[in-house]
């Protein structure tokens, strides 16, 4: 069983749901990720999604933009994205990684050498937004024969029967996108996010996260209350942003607001799910 | 006329390039779009309609006009002008965006969004949205914005919103990206009109069909007024919509030669240019598997070209297969080269190119030497340079 599976196991017998935070590798230097990560799983969370940096990230709102405009600034690369998970890895054999990013580096590296790259680094499972169900089968096979789980997104936009083709190619769990948005979009509408993800029940048993558009802890817990993880991004990155130069600032302001966030989901117990 | 291949694919593929590289939120978009497009393409009443449109707004058939006194002056083959310039707002990108609007309005959008390097295709946009009386939207990157004041003012008047782009590079690429953006946000009541022949499936296709006009009118009209086929087709590419446009309908034809021109900047060897084909590698950007102007890493790296409308890292994925598989030859001509034949076109014929098209003129100036006396090239004379006049005064040191 993969790390991702353990770890939502586990999460699903304790009755609790996931905390996902996301940040960009390298933003706003090269050095600062690692320490982040175990201080954001210190704070809580549950699996980190690290963003690989890209030039044209067609799907990022203005807040992970200007991250993977920081952390290009120093020229991280894919390889260097996975020396970092090596490098968290040491310390830290349990808490699953998925890279995110878009499908050019990974282009550039070539499928099979990233694959088995990032599993000897010890990636858990790979998500590339651009790359649809229907173009992806030879980095899909990669991942597979190195043991890493293909994590989907599905849309607002996406019906049922596609969904059920997504769901029976993904691993590890699948990752609704709250809204019609880039990241970081404001306007989520949880009634609806709610009511789809208990649709997406009845075609699948993969753990269902839910992302773009969780700013606070109250989004966080209402989200924690029908989904199997909550995912948040732009919120974090904001942090970033917000205190460039102050490391030790930055690092305290997206513990607090992860610790804020654990707190209110662990607060509900969660309604649904198997 | 015989067709040498169908592409793409039912997916949007010529071979390993093309496709539909996008977030799952614009698959089901995509997918409207192309049901949309494969309903009414064929359909007599939207091709009356566009070919009316066509005639009457647009003003086709564009000329075939046989340039004497540049053939005589360059001496080789007889040098023939697809004459796109004289199309309503000056160039070939409203053959797509008449297009395009037509099927949006069927397809009961209200909203209208593009993507503009300098400003040709925003442009074009405006005034068909403006026609029918559609919300628009243009992206354009804050360089380009600056750079290309007189085109943003156009289509504020035309009542298109002008939207500079400050990510990025601040040019066309990043206004694609923005674009791409607002249409995941709006997906619901927007039709995103991109303006070259490349992006996901179906545009690449869509696009190319609707520029396919330029090529079978050439075709006609060469046979008609020559009484033969040209022997080569000389076009510039940065998506490579006009390009595609005139070439399409003769890739059956397989004595006529084909050459696409990309924007060399400062040469190739310089590093600053603007020619994927020539230099770079294939990769996964905007939607498609094509050729990239992109560094080790896979990110994509600035481009540089006098002309704003070559001055993109990508190309259309049906030029990528073309080049693969060797029935086009894609060559590049650096700005000096574009400038020398703008002037050259505007004083011995009285017809000022645009500097994407002179790009084009510049590689036919040296094929037609080398072709000879006898032979014919045609020209795709894309638009006309009255949008490049403040270019080319500043590298002259003059202020207009």
């Amino acid at each position: 069983m993969s790390r991702i599976q353990t770890r939502f196991r586990a999460l699903r017998e304790a009755g609790r749901s996931a905390l996902v935070p996301y940040v960009t590798a390298g933003d706003p230097d090269p050095d600062f990720t690692v320490p982040l990560m175990h201080r954001m799983v210190a704070a809580g969370a549950d699996l980190i999604e690290l963003g690989v940096p890209f030039s044209d990230p067609m799907a990022d709102g203005p807040v992970i933009q200007a991250a993977c405009e920081r952390a290009l600034a120093h020229r991280v690369n894919l390889r260097q994205v996975l020396a970092m998970v090596a490098r968290f890895r040491e310390d830290d054999p349990d808490t699953p990684v998925v890279l995110m990013g878009y499908l050019n580096p990974v282009e550039v590296m070539g499928y099979e050498t990233f694959a088995q790259e990032a599993a000897r680094a010890g990636v858990d499972g790979v998500l590339t937004v651009d790359l649809p169900l229907e173009e992806g089968e030879d980095l899909w096979a990669a991942l597979d024969a190195h043991g890493l789980d293909p994590i989907f997104l599905l849309a607002p936009t996406t019906d049922d029967e596609r969904a059920r083709r997504v769901a029976a190619r993904a691993r590890g769990f699948l990752y609704y996108v709250s809204l019609k948005g880039v990241t970081g979009a404001a306007h989520l509408d949880l009634a609806a996010v709610r009511e789809r993800i208990q649709d997406l029940r009845r075609l699948t048993d993969l753990p269902l996260g839910v992302g773009f558009g969780i700013r606070g802890a109250e989004d966080a817990a209402h989200v924690a209350a029908f989904a199997d993880a909550a995912v948040v991004g732009s919120a974090l990155v904001r942090r970033i942003e917000e205190h460039l130069g102050h490391r030790d600032a930055a690092l305290a302001a997206i513990e607090d607001l992860l610790r804020a966030m654990r707190h209110a989901m662990d607060a509900r117990t969660q309604e649904s799910g198997p | 006329m015989s067709e040498p291949y169908r592409l793409p694919d039912e997916r949007g593929h010529f071979g390993p390039y093309g496709g539909r590289f996008v977030a799952e939120t614009l698959i089901e978009p995509l997918d409207e779009l192309a049901q949309a497009w494969s309903r009414l393409r064929d359909d007599p009443q939207f091709r009356a309609e566009l070919d009316r449109d066509l005639a009457h707004y647009v003003g086709r058939p564009s000329p075939l006009y046989l340039a004497e006194r540049w053939s005589e002056q360059v001496g080789g083959a007889r040098l023939w002008l697809k004459r796109e310039d004289l199309n309503h707002t000056g160039a070939h990108k409203v053959n797509n965006t008449v297009g395009q609007a037509l099927l949006a309005q069927r397809m009961g959008k209200t909203r209208i969004i593009a993507e503009t390097g300098a400003g040709q295709h925003g442009v074009a946009t405006a005034t068909v949205a403006a026609r029918l009386g559609l919300e628009c939207v243009v992206y354009m990157g804050a360089e380009d914005v600056r750079r290309q004041a007189i085109n943003v003012y156009r289509m504020r008047l035309l009542g298109a919103e002008v939207v500079p782009v400050e990510s990025g590079s601040k040019t066309l690429k990043d206004a694609l990206n923005e674009a791409m953006r607002d249409w995941v946000t709006h997906v619901d009541d927007t039709f995103y009109i991109i303006g070259t022949v490349a992006g996901p499936h179906p545009y690449p296709e869509m696009v190319r069909e609707f520029q396919a006009v330029i090529g079978r009118e050439a075709r006609a009209q060469m046979l008609e007024q020559a009484g033969r086929l040209p022997d080569a087709l000389v076009a510039c590419v940065g998506g490579g919509s006009n390009a595609i446009g005139l070439f399409h309908p003769f890739l059956g034809d397989e004595d006529v030669a084909m050459y696409g021109v990309e924007g060399g900047g400062e040469g190739l060897a310089s590093g600053r240019h603007a020619a994927p084909l020539c230099a770079g590698r294939p990769g996964v950007l905007h939607g498609n598997r094509t050729y990239l102007m992109e560094d080790e890493d896979g990110q994509i790296i600035p481009t540089h070209s006098i002309s704003a409308g070559l001055d993109y890292p990508g190309v259309g994925p049906e030029h990528a297969w073309l080049k693969d598989s060797g029935r086009v030859e894609y060559v590049a001509v650096t700005d000096d080269e574009a400038l020398a034949a703008f002037h050259e076109l505007t004083r011995c014929e009285g017809i000022m190119p645009a500097l994407e098209s002179s790009h084009a003129l510049a590689y036919a100036r040296q094929l037609a030497q080398r072709l000879g006396k006898g032979t014919d090239v045609l020209v795709n004379l894309s638009g006309r340079g009255d949008k490049d006049i403040h270019t080319v005064a500043a590298l002259e040191g003059i202020r207009v």
